[in-house]
């Protein structure tokens, strides 16, 4: 990571039409930023998709993405969530080698982890586990030893806590009329 | 009123305004073309799409008005590219229309089927697919909305073959634009206006730097105000040229990499630098490090993502750069800053002495002659379309343009073969201006087919070809960083004088400099279009230089001046 950077995470509003995500994911490309992770899906008003992408910056280049991001026809609304206190939740199915004595070492960190089993195989476990990232990279590590034969994550989905969503949207600035300038003091 | 696609397309563009389009026909666009006979508007047959996209983006720089292009599917597309990521750049409200192979064909590797929207994606401001007759309305009217609103821009609509054949219903406000302009909470460093009039009243010695916004929001009067109540000097920047006159007092010329050299010292000793409508781009700033040292910096653009891209500014401001100007005019105080002024005379020293139009008649012929002169004799009225390289930053130091919208050219892509069909733009857009190109050898080959549009269209447009035999600007870099190996710079050419006769055109060739002003007017008095071949200095360099990377202040200025002395 280069100095002054830190993880950024930007809850994106879009239009649900065919070719957002090329357009989203070509901004990020084009400009030179790097997606550490990129979830979309379905949000709660019809025909608007939420994007989830994390991105490593500064805060100089977060700002940058956003205006940025604004320029996108499809694009209705951009939140920088990263210092609003929210909830960031990471899925992930985790498929673990585990016969005889390993089953059940690995069925008690799952409940450890409030993770759960999601699928018994002669040879391996399938788990499924949900939250913040680093308690999945956690869980991970823990089940490493065991063999990990495959893993599936989503990626960080995020929403801001309480009940405010609405925020403050500046409209942007309209030409004035030449009428509404005063000039009469210049000598043009 | 049931209409297909095809005419929905007409009728829109007609409502919106649009009287001449710029095009070349295929088997994609046909229906569109068929309907075309029916609509009131001129069209004008390119000979390579290359040359609509550009006659569209030198229409609207022209007028102000969007340009609009169209081509067929495929290669009528994929030709439009290079045109498109000019405009981009140069923030030109062009609309561009594609045909498209039938909806059921797209994903098939159809005859003449390219993914021109995937394309174009990251170098127009949006595009549109549309695959039915329905959705043709909505889309061209969004796309005049999206290309000439905000910071300007290209839009490509691509619509396929069965979109413009099918029928529906045209209802033209059910497809009103409705376009969500949402904007974020203030960035860091963005303050309220008054920040900057505070910065601005307390400046001893600052500078505005005046960028092709000035323009592109009409603030050409506003900023005169603005300058002449502080008594702030202005330095411009090449796409800025026009938007303060040159012959304004107030108006120290061009910045940058083949700007005067006071303007880039002076840039570098200001205490305040107010950007307004300009983007800090690599060949105005140098090296970024040792930039405008001493200086607070004020920032205003409509778009934000400029804000505090290149260079770390004090207060940002996005805005119309109008309005934000307005905003500080009452409260700006009127300034007196006669040290400032007396610095920048200093500043200007040997210049003049340097300056190669003050350097006797050696009996060669220099551009800078050939530009000063052609100035001269157009009374500094012509609407000049300069292409790219040496001859572009002559035209840029020795036409002094007093006029907005006088000097047409490609700034952040550099196009060669932009200004030759960029002028017949111009020229549809202005019939009443005196166009003139000025071209070098090479760029004017790399789109003079369009001669012969500006045959068929029967248009009065002169062109000054700046012949050196050289890709000049090219081989001056390997005179300045590679030890003189002129690598493929050397370029022929044909005989410009029998070209244009053989396009119906007047020509003629000018060695010496006495040549130049019986050409030129001989060009003017010649109703069609005219070609001057003039046979400048092979091996001329352009100063000042401040090379690619380097501090703005360390300039290659012109090696030891020749001065006539009383002893000559
Ligand atoms: C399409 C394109 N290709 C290459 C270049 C690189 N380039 C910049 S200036 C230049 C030389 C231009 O030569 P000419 O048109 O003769 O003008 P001169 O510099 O001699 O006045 C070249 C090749 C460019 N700007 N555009
Ligand atoms: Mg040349």
């Amino acid at each position: 990571m280069q100095p002054g950077n830190m993880l950024h995470t930007f809850a994106i509003y879009v239009d649900n039409k065919p070719g957002v995500l090329t357009r989203v994911a070509s901004l990020f490309r084009r400009r030179a930023f790097n997606i550490e992770s990129l979830t979309v899906g379905h949000t709660e008003r019809p025909g608007v998709s939420r994007m989830t992408v994390v991105v490593d910056t500064d805060d100089y280049g977060a700002r940058r993405l956003e205006a940025n991001l604004y320029k996108l026809v499809p694009v209705q609304r951009v939140d920088d969530i990263t210092q609003t206190p929210s909830i960031a939740r990471d899925l992930a199915l985790i498929k673990v080698a585990a016969t005889g004595e390993a089953r059940t070492h690995v069925m008690q960190l799952v409940d450890v982890y409030r993770a759960r089993i999601v699928d018994v195989g002669p040879e391996s476990l399938v788990i499924e586990a949900t939250g913040p990232e680093a308690k999945i990279d956690s869980l991970l590590e823990v089940l490493r030893p065991f063999g990990v034969i495959e893993m599936a994550r989503t990626g960080r989905v995020s929403m801001a806590r309480g009940t405010t969503t609405a925020r403050r949207f500046d409209p942007p600035r309209a030409p004035v009329e030449a009428a509404a300038i005063d000039l009469s003091n210049c000598s043009v | 009123m049931k209409l297909t696609g095809a005419q929905i397309l007409w009728e829109c563009l007609v409502r919106e305004g649009v009287t001449d389009v710029f095009g070349y026909p295929g088997g994609a666009i046909l229906p569109a073309y068929d309907a075309l006979l029916e609509y009131p508007i001129r069209h004008v047959l390119v000979r390579h799409e290359q040359g609509a996209t550009h006659m569209a983006d030198g229409y609207a720089r022209a007028s102000g008005r969007v340009g609009v292009a169209i081509a067929t599917s495929g290669p009528g597309a994929t030709n439009m590219v290079t045109g498109i990521a000019t405009a981009m750049m140069d923030s030109s409200p062009i609309v561009c229309v594609t045909g498209q192979v039938g909806s059921r064909l797209i994903g098939s590797d159809a005859f003449q089927e390219a993914d021109i929207t995937g394309i174009t994606l990251p170098i127009t401001k949006h595009n549109y697919l549309v695959t039915s007759a329905e959705d043709v309305a909505p889309a061209v009217r969004e796309a005049f909305a999206v290309a000439a609103g905000g910071r300007p821009g290209p839009v490509l609509i691509d619509i396929t073959k069965d979109a413009q054949q099918g029928s529906c219903a045209f209802d033209w406000n059910a497809a009103e634009p409705r376009l969500t302009e949402a904007y974020d909470d203030a960035l860091p460093g963005d303050g309220p206006s008054c920040d900057a009039v505070a910065l601005i009243n307390a400046a001893e010695r600052p500078l505005i730097l005046a960028g092709h916004g000035v323009m592109l929001s009409g603030a050409e009067r506003e900023i005169l105000a603005f300058a002449e109540r502080g008594q702030i000097p202005i330095a411009v920047t090449l796409l800025g040229i026009g938007g303060v006159p040159a012959s304004h007092p107030l108006n120290l010329g061009m910045m940058g990499m083949h700007g005067e050299a006071w303007v880039n010292v002076a840039i570098q000793q200001a205490d305040l630098l107010i950007a307004l409508g300009m983007r800090f781009d690599d060949r105005v700033t140098g090296n970024l490090k040792t930039y405008a040292p001493t200086a607070r910096k004020i920032h205003v653009d409509i778009d934000r993502a400029e804000l505090n891209k290149n260079v770390r500014v004090d207060v940002a401001i996005a805005s119309d750069l109008r309005a934000a100007i307005a905003d500080w005019l009452p409260d700006v105080a009127p300034g007196d800053r006669a040290a400032w002024f007396a610095e920048i005379d200093a500043l200007k020293g040997d210049s003049a002495v340097r300056d190669i139009q003050n350097l006797p008649d050696d009996g060669h012929l220099y551009a800078a002659h050939v530009i000063n002169d052609l100035w001269r004799l157009t009374d500094g009225r012509a609407l000049v379309v300069s292409d790219v390289g040496q001859h572009q930053m002559w035209e840029a130091q020795y036409y002094k343009h007093d006029a907005p919208r006088s000097l047409i050219t490609s700034g952040g892509l550099g196009t060669m073969g932009f200004a030759l069909p960029a002028a017949i733009g111009a020229k549809i857009a202005r019939p009443d201006a005196e166009v003139w190109v000025v071209v070098g050898d090479g760029g004017f080959q790399m789109t003079m087919c369009e001669l012969a549009t500006i045959a068929q269209e029967k248009l009065d447009i002169n062109v000054a070809i700046i012949n050196n035999g050289y890709l000049g600007m090219v081989r001056q870099w390997q005179e300045f960083f590679y030890q003189r190996r002129y690598a493929a710079t050397p370029i022929t050419g044909p005989d410009f004088v029998k070209l244009a006769d053989a396009f119906g055109l007047w020509g003629a060739a000018v060695h010496r400099r006495g040549e130049v002003e019986a050409a030129v007017l001989a060009a003017r008095a010649c109703p069609g279009g005219a070609i001057i071949d003039f046979r400048v200095e092979q091996e001329d360099t352009v100063y000042p230089m401040v090379p690619a990377g380097a501090d703005l202040h360390r300039m290659i200025r012109r090696p030891s001046p020749i001065v006539e002395t009383a002893a000559d």
